[in-house]
């Protein structure tokens, strides 16, 4: 037997396997504790309170930090995300279209509004078209603005995502339907959509966390008093009060939303994962 | 001879430069039971996914029950409603419940009324012996009970010609029988069926015709006893003997009339 193959030497000088990956291990967690350390040391604890915690400040702004700003955060949210949503799923369906110019038509819009900051699309809502077609309001005041600049961004994006969904929907169930009877149309909002749904609740749902950050653009609109959101409400508190405390609550409420349903899409994605199985 | 149930004249059928189907004829009357075998890339299947327009023919005439489905101007969804179709992957909607299957496309396409629609779906859920399974998802039901459902939801339309594409292909052996009784069933009842099939049993004791087919064409079309039995033609006699004996098979070329598409 001429046996030349190099082998695997089971025994060789050095350090093993197991004991380079304990080695990296520690140091890894040697990097983490000075890291935490010297972040500890060298922060002023003192005046970062003095300036982000003061009691006094954080106190006053109850209720109005939940009754006022936090609501019209998530009202712009929601009416953003609603926008989004009819807005994305056009475009999801023109991007599937069999008519060319359709498909072309929803690529671009989707390239263009992917590509721009949402803020300059908030600016462009507020000075542009009020400049473009004079004297047309948008229904809904600041409240319809809102939603249609959040909307148009997140249409963008939900689109992708709805395509993709539809995408992944087997073939055989358009088939199945379409030889039951069904038209493409029926069969389409009867079985496809509700099918592809299910895949795209986790993303849309992370769509919505992201649309409720960006809506503290909406200062760059001008809002009244009766209009601000967290962001907005938290800055002009802070400039106020001359101190940042504000700031630190507005995004506590900020977290209040987005961590729970952080956890929420976590769930959908493990559960979605468990009915592939 | 009253006009035949489904007719199929001139049919071509290419995907790009590949030529699935090069000219078939086939005639189905009614309550007829027809078993279409042969070699995978026969176009078997795209010939039945012709008959009702699942696939675009590129040249030919196909005809269900008098009705033109290749003319253009034809409501092909009104077609497809007298024609039944069970695929090899069931393609159940699995986002609905058993009896939903059977109801949503009776609702939605034939605007039958909710007491009506679970009245016939009830009906044909007990056909098919799976009462008792109304309310299940279909991803708890095994392959064989859901192919079951598809037969079903097919039924529940009130289909003149039942179409299976290789109904129990995707089935693990011990499960094909229940099924194939359905199908028994429905043939004794006079049920006109076009059946792609590798069962061989079934082919032999319920069709009334065996079509044979290879290379796009249809190579022999007969009795069970003489396609089956006693075949004509050296193509049919190879693969039944393969089908019959695959550990006898030899390692051979392949041949070039082969098709590309499997199924």
């Amino acid at each position: 037997m001429t046996d030349t193959d190099v082998r695997p030497q089971p025994t060789k000088k050095g350090l093993t396997r197991r004991q380079k990956r304990s080695i990296s291990r520690g140091a890894q967690y040697v990097v983490f504790v000075a890291a935490v350390i010297a972040f500890a040391v060298s922060a002023d604890w003192g005046r970062l309170q003095n300036q982000f915690a003061q009691a006094d400040i954080a106190e006053r702004m109850f209720p109005d930090v939940i009754t006022l700003a936090l609501k019209n955060t998530v009202l712009y949210t929601v009416s953003g995300f609603a926008v989004g949503l009819a807005l994305g799923m056009v475009i999801a369906l023109m991007r599937l279209s069999s008519v060319g110019p359709y498909r072309w038509l929803a690529g671009i819009y989707i390239e263009i509004f992917r590509g721009l900051p949402a803020l300059l699309i908030f600016i462009f809502i507020g000075v542009a078209v009020p400049l473009a077609f004079p004297g047309t309001e948008i229904i809904g005041g600041t409240y319809g603005k809102v939603a249609l600049a959040l909307g148009l961004v997140a249409a963008a994006y939900m689109a992708e995502t709805i395509r993709a969904g539809i995408q992944a929907v087997p073939k055989g169930q358009m088939e199945a339907a379409r030889s039951l009877g069904f038209s493409p149309a029926r069969a389409m909002i009867s079985i496809i959509i509700p099918q592809a749904f299910r895949v795209i609740l986790p993303p849309l749902t992370n769509e919505l966390v992201l649309l409720f950050k960006d809506s503290s653009l909406v200062l760059f609109l001008g809002v009244t008093l009766e209009e601000r959101e967290l962001s907005k409400y938290g800055r002009d508190l802070a400039s106020q009060t001359a101190n940042s405390t504000p700031i630190l609550v507005a995004g506590l409420c900020y977290l209040l939303v987005t961590i729970p349903l952080g956890f929420v899409v976590r769930r959908m994605e493990a559960k979605a994962q468990e009915a592939v199985k | 001879m009253s006009r035949p149930e489904i007719d199929v004249r001139g049919l071509h059928k290419s995907f790009g430069d590949n030529e699935v189907l090069r000219g078939i004829d086939l005639e189905i009357g009614q309550g007829e039971v027809v078993c279409v075998i042969g070699p995978s890339g026969s176009g078997k299947s795209t010939l039945l996914r012709c008959v009702n327009l699942l696939e675009e023919p590129t040249k030919g005439q196909v005809f269900v029950g008098g009705t033109e489905l290749t003319d253009p101007d034809v409501d092909i969804d009104a077609a497809r409603r007298r024609i039944g179709m069970v695929f090899q992957q069931f393609n159940l909607f699995p986002h609905l419940t058993v009896t939903e299957n059977l109801t949503l496309p009776q609702r939605r396409v034939l605007r039958r009324d909710k007491a009506r629609a679970a009245k016939v779906a009830a009906e044909n859920l007990e056909r098919v012996g799976l009462a008792e399974k109304a309310n299940a998802y279909p991803s708890s039901l095994s392959g064989g009970q859901q192919q079951r459902v598809a037969i079903a939801r097919a039924l529940a339309m009130g289909p003149q010609v039942m179409l299976f594409d290789e109904p129990t292909s995707a089935l693990d052996p011990e499960l094909v029988g229940d099924v194939l009784a359905v199908m028994r069933m429905l043939a004794r009842d006079g049920m006109t069926m076009m059946v792609v099939t590798h069962e061989m049993t079934f082919a032999r004791e319920v069709a009334d015709r065996v079509v044979f087919m290879d290379g796009g064409v249809i190579v022999e079309d007969g009795t069970p006893a003489q396609v089956i039995g006693d075949p004509t033609h050296a193509r049919t006699r190879h693969f039944l003997s393969r089908l019959l004996d695959p550990a006898g098979a030899d390692v051979e070329e392949e041949t070039s009339d082969q098709v590309g598409k499997t199924g």
